[in-house]
């Protein structure tokens, strides 16, 4: 991991919304070629985290570079052309409801590029069949199961070949097996591929078995990062917690409230 | 008030917006034609049935009304200038604003709760130009029609309850019509139901493309789209009136 | 795709379906259907001392036909008089120059018409030519007036005037 560079290099970014600050001097780097989680309690911004890589909001503060290029200095063609080069799976998989599954995974290309008919064909039926639903081509939106409808949106976000892929919660919903899918294509996707894949997921089971460096975020930084199996025994309350999927720690278990007692009887006398 | 004056800056600045995409938007042609099925086609039936009763209402009013000057042989301008200039235009895009004003709002509303709106975002392509544009231009095309169609129908809805059963004479429902109805009152007929398009299609799909992604945002973007086209048309109705007075 | 064909068939019903009824609208209700004005013309003047509520875009006729159109209202401040401009079709060209033009009421409810009765001149009325015989607008107020003034008692007297106008149609 000291070899490779890093495709995304995230410096003292800082962003806060309606008064509620998510990132405050946030650092990340997210090597080039591997598979890196993002995990954390639920709230902490992971997917803003995403949405701001993308650009689909503007950091307040900090710098984002991805592949080298600036993102807060790019135009809006630039960014466009960028977001070409990155697919992204979201977590209810986003389909186009009034197109059917060929037409959903044919849709980057119907849009950006002019290819012949039967290229078009070729390139959706391969697709489909690296995620195991060619035979599904026909079929609409409405007739997939949750797990189906990620696989196309899957087969979607590599249609034009891009150098990162990004994953929102993939592993949410879905049944053993549907994860077990999910799990292999993520892993055969990225090597075969060579490709980058961001996972963002609080699934630390699934995310033990395929990510190749981890970044655990609480509070708007970074607390914890390394290989999985690193974080487990990381030292540090809040890792620990996380990770042992502990009820009470510093997350804790009750939401701030008045005293106990007081409370219960305070209503006993009053009438 | 000052919340509703910034509304409508806003619906005006998302205007700009899909204007700016149209040119590239009528590139994908097929697009725009689904588009006029959904808002066009689809509203036929109620437009059509609609425009026969009002008619005939006309038709029953106007006669009752005129039989007090003894001038009912004016039914059938009565009825074409009532239809061309006022209703046609406004009772359709009531109609229209209630029909495909809401299945648009709720589309697009949907598409915003489900993520499509920023997937399509993410994959690099506008959804101005892609889904907004085409359901805009659907709708502003297909409101003239829809107008005409209406006027059509409810003169004949008129006449079918003036001459065939009120017995006023055929001759004179259409020749007084024809010598009284000016070019003019059909162009201010069409100018309005053109306005009433823009309108009402605009206001559709803002509502829709800004709803909050929720079940009960895609229900209040559906409410908000009818009771603001409904004045909307109401208040433009006025100035167009009185621009051509 | 399958739902294509359906859709595209029924869109192009929908707009052909538009597009008669704006046809029908425009050349079954409206005068003649096409604009008059793009037939050829040429256009005279007169002038009256009250129009009534003569409006632009009025029709002007000869023996009830309808041969041209009112296009410009005008008023003369040297003698107070209202200025009518009338495009007449350059069909109808054999009209005398002495001939007179008289404001009509089309019915009880419809505007006022120009009408013309011919003269006897053996020479025509040209582009820009101004008809020097006319006839003012018949005002009803004018006419109760008169009333008014020569029977004196008004309850009775404008009940027959009502009865009078309500038989003429």
């Amino acid at each position: 991991m000291n070899q490779t560079s890093a495709i995304i290099e995230i410096r003292d970014l800082s962003y806060a919304v309606g008064g509620r600050t998510i990132f405050d001097k946030f650092d990340m780097d997210v090597a080039r070629g591997r598979v890196t989680a993002v995990m954390g309690p639920s709230g902490t911004g992971k997917t803003t985290l995403l949405r701001l890589i993308t650009r689909q909001v503007r950091a307040d503060s900090g710098s984002i570079r991805v592949a080298g290029a600036e993102l807060g200095a790019l135009t809006h063609a630039e960014i466009f052309a960028l977001r070409r080069r990155m697919g992204m799976l979201f977590q209810n998989g986003a389909l186009l409801t009034d197109l059917s599954v060929f037409e959903n995974v044919a849709f980057p290309l119907r849009e950006h590029t002019r290819l012949d008919e039967r290229l078009i064909r070729n390139l959706v039926l391969t697709k489909l069949q690296a995620v195991g639903l060619r035979g599904a081509a026909e079929l609409g939106t409405a007739e997939l199961s949750g797990g189906m409808a990620r696989r196309v949106a899957l087969a979607r976000a590599i249609v034009m070949d891009p150098e990162i892929l990004i994953y929102d919660e993939p592993f949410v919903g879905l049944d053993p097996i549907s994860k077990g899918v999910v799990l292999r294509l993520i892993r055969r996707l990225n090597d075969a591929l060579g490709l980058t894949s961001i996972l963002v997921s609080h699934d630390v089971h699934e995310i033990a078995s395929v990510a190749d460096a981890v970044f655990l975020l609480s509070g708007g930084k970074v607390v914890a990062h390394g290989t999985p199996q690193e974080l487990q025994s990381f030292p540090s309350e809040v890792v620990k917690q996380f990770v042992g999927g502990l009820a009470d720690g510093p997350v804790p278990f009750h939401y701030p409230a008045p005293d106990y007692y007081g409370q219960l009887l305070a209503r006993d006398g009053a009438p | 008030m000052s919340d509703s004056l910034v509304r409508l800056g806003d619906i005006v600045g998302f205007l700009g917006r899909i204007m700016l995409q149209v040119p590239r938007a009528l590139l994908r042609f097929q697009l725009i034609v689904d588009q006029v099925y959904n808002a066009g086609a689809l509203s036929l039936v109620i437009v059509m049935l609609s425009g026969l009763f009002v008619g005939m209402v006309l038709g029953l009013q106007g006669f009752e009304l005129l039989q007090r000057f003894g001038s009912e042989q004016a039914l059938g301008t009565a009825a074409a200038i009532g239809l061309v200039k006022e209703l046609g235009p406004v009772v359709t895009a009531l109609l229209f604003a209630g029909r495909a004003g809401t299945a648009l709002a709720a589309e697009l509303g949907l598409m915003r709760a489900t993520d499509q709106l920023s997937a399509m975002e993410m994959m690099a392509v506008d959804p101005i130009r892609r889904v907004v544009a085409p359901r805009f231009l659907g709708g502003v095309i297909a409101m003239p029609l829809l107008a005409a169609i209406f006027s059509m129908i409810g003169i004949y809805g008129a006449q079918l309850v003036g001459v065939q059963i009120m017995k006023v004479d055929a001759g004179s429902f259409w020749s007084q019509m024809r010598a009284s109805v000016h070019l003019i009152d059909l162009n201010e007929g069409i100018v309005k139901s053109c306005v009433f398009g823009v309108a009402c299609s605009l206001i559709a799909v803002y509502e829709g493309y800004h709803a909050a992604p929720t079940a009960e945002g895609v229900g209040a973007a559906t409410t908000r789209t009818v009771v603001t086209s409904a004045v909307i048309v109401l208040f433009l109705d006025y100035l167009i009136t009185a621009f051509f007075l | 795709m399958r739902k294509s064909r359906a859709m595209n068939l029924g869109t192009g019903l929908f707009v052909l379906l538009g597009f008669a009824a704006l046809f029908f609208l425009t050349t079954q209700t409206t005068n003649r259907g096409v604009s008059f004005h793009s037939e050829p013309h040429y256009r005279v003047t007169a002038k009256f001392d009250n129009i009534g509520d003569l409006k632009v875009g009025a029709p002007v006729s000869m023996a009830g036909v309808e041969i041209g159109r009112v296009v410009g209202i005008g008023f003369d401040s040297r003698d107070y008089k209202a200025v009518v401009a009338m495009n007449l079709n350059a069909k109808y060209n054999q009209i005398p120059t002495d001939s007179d033009a008289s404001i009509y009421t089309q019915s009880l409810l419809g505007g006022k018409f120009v009408g013309i009765s011919p003269g006897g001149a053996e020479t025509y009325l040209k582009n820009n030519d101004q008809i020097a015989f006319t006839q003012s607008a018949f005002v009803l107020e004018n006419l109760i007036g008169q009333f008014l003034a020569n029977f004196g008692k008004s309850s009775d007297h404008s009940k027959s005037a009502a009865g009078a106008g309500g038989q003429v149609k």
